[in-house]
């Protein structure tokens, strides 16, 4: 028996396998833009807050340096390499931060 | 506290069953135990994020330096605009997290048995173990060039204690007027692009006001190299004809240094005196990755994509610099983007929950080329079945184009380049 296998049966119905929820997209991808933009998007020095933008202005915004038509130094490179998926996630993440 | 082993919990076990219903155990960490072998950029990144998200996992740090000094910003001591103060880093965030930090060297792993000896003696059982342990410099590779030979032309190319910049900002502001500034770099792969040529960038900064006549050597084992067109509109821009930089073509490889003489000499035998050298020399994966068979025949350690487990051992999952992660840079930023995804894949199987199916390693590496002008060069990539892949159409580095033009833009990055320095440093230790 490994080690880890008896933790568990030790630790009894206290630490219940928790499952992935559609959070855990946002949140892990999210893990990227504190990099800069501070942790859960609180925003560090001249990097913006981003925690508690709407999903929508979100969406829109990334769109917008995607296609070059918002003022960017480096988000517009960056906006280019997500998909419709991976920016909804992190939206609704942001979206959720105060 | 005293930790509970994973080889002491299981014999606990054994022992009495019963004694398990004691409240201090119910409280323990008790899904498992990652350690960590490596306090920076990969190391303090992963440790912190497992501490926040899997806190049912014991956490335990091994980190020989008390504090950490980072690599990035390390060339701004240079350019005169941060201290080493600036730069360095404590620990307590972390340990105030609930990670057990041990600042001791980690002597050997044994990937079988999961345990990990430290130079004191005391063993520590794993789980999983995150071995993110940075690069080792090749001694020798270069001849002449050895520990001895970098109190006199340092390298300054890992944060250690700090003496080895120290030292090169010491020898900068000792030169004499008018003299030169040699530098050696390496051939690919090596620990951060384009540091040696932000590295250039500062000297220059600082020789510009201080040194104006004094001239700097850049010697290259490439014919090209990160973000060569900005850096180098930046050095016409800002700095004249101070900088020469002499690419393998042109017989810029060093292959032999007499420290005493000052020298370096190339491949092609051509010997250039120089009042500073900088020589930052070929580099491999940390020894004691090289000492656990964790590496191939280039000296880096090959990883699953997705997981970064290393190919050599189970349960060892190898990020930040050692590892070969190739077309991502060796970069701090993606040391601490990998961490988490390697976090995630190898605490699944401890905890059940998911891993992360369809990560983003995501890369940053801004650069200072003078005051107020900072470049950037992105890069967005992903695990695929070839290895790991940029995304196309993504990242690339700040579009070139005249000064003043730019200007407004290169200030820009330079601000955003200290708001990625302490957003990150955040990331790794509060």
């Amino acid at each position: 028996m490994k080690p880890i296998h008896m933790a568990l049966t030790l630790a009894g119905g206290l630490l219940l396998p928790q499952t992935a929820t559609a959070d855990d997209a946002g949140h892990l991808l999210a893990q990227s833009c504190a990099g800069c933009h501070g942790q859960e998007g609180a925003g560090v020095g001249a990097a913006p807050a981003i925690a508690g933008i709407s999903a929508e202005d979100f969406i829109a915004m990334w769109a917008e340096f995607q296609a070059d038509e918002r003022p960017a130094t480096i988000m517009n490179r960056i906006a280019r390499g997500y998909t419709d998926e991976e920016i909804a996630a992190l939206a609704a993440y942001f979206a959720a931060k105060d | 506290m005293t930790p509970i082993t994973r080889r002491g919990f299981a014999a606990l076990a054994g022992a009495s069953a019963l004694t398990l219903s004691a409240p201090a155990l119910l409280r323990a960490q008790t899904a498992g135990r990652m350690v960590v072998i490596g306090g920076g950029f990969g190391g303090a990144s992963a440790a912190r994020f497992a501490s926040i998200h899997y806190p049912e996992v014991a956490v335990t740090l091994v980190e020989p330096q008390p504090t950490f000094i980072t690599c990035p910003y390390g060339n701004l001591i240079l350019g005169g605009k941060r201290t080493l103060a600036d730069i360095t880093h404590s620990y307590d965030g972390l340990v105030a997290r609930g990670i057990e930090v041990i600042h001791d060297r980690a002597a050997g792993i044994d990937p079988d048995g999961h345990s990990v000896q430290l130079a004191n003696g005391t063993v520590l059982d794993y789980d999983k173990l995150i071995l993110s342990p940075g690069i080792s410099l090749r001694w020798g590779a270069i001849e002449g060039y050895d520990e001895a030979a970098a109190e006199i032309f340092p390298h300054a190319w890992m944060g250690g204690d700090g003496s080895q910049i120290t030292l090169l900002r010491q020898q900068l502001e000792a030169l004499p007027e008018g003299g030169v500034v040699g530098l050696a770099i390496p051939p690919n792969p090596f620990r951060c692009p384009p540091g040696p040529y932000e590295r250039i960038s500062m000297i220059a900064h600082h020789l510009k006001q201080a040194n104006p006549t004094a001239k700097i050597l850049a010697f290259d084992a490439k014919d090209a190299f990160s973000k060569q067109g900005l850096f180098e509109d930046g050095w016409a821009e800002l700095y004249g004809d101070m900088i020469e930089w002499v690419p393998a073509s042109l017989d810029g490889t060093i292959v032999r240094v007499d420290p005493g003489n000052k020298l370096f000499i190339s491949e092609f035998g051509e010997e250039h005196r120089v009042d500073l050298g900088n020589v930052i020399p070929p580099q491999q994966a940390a020894s004691i990755a090289q000492e656990t068979g964790l590496t191939n025949e280039s000296g880096w350690v090959p990883v699953a994509p997705l997981t970064f487990e290393a190919t050599a051992a189970a349960d060892i999952h190898v990020i930040g610099d050692a590892n070969i992660g190739s077309p991502m840079p060796k970069s701090g930023y993606i040391a601490n983007s990998t961490s988490k995804t390697a976090v995630a894949a190898a605490l699944a199987d401890v905890t059940g929950r998911e891993a992360w199916a369809d990560p983003v390693y995501f890369n940053t590496c801004y650069s200072h080329i003078g005051q107020d002008y900072g470049i950037s060069v992105v890069g967005v990539f992903r695990p695929g079945e070839e290895g790991i892949a940029e995304t196309p159409d993504s990242g690339g580095v700040s579009p070139r184009g005249p000064l003043a033009e730019k200007a407004p833009d290169r200030a820009l990055e330079a601000r955003y380049a200290d708001a990625w320095y302490d957003s990150i440093t955040k990331d790794m230790f509060s």
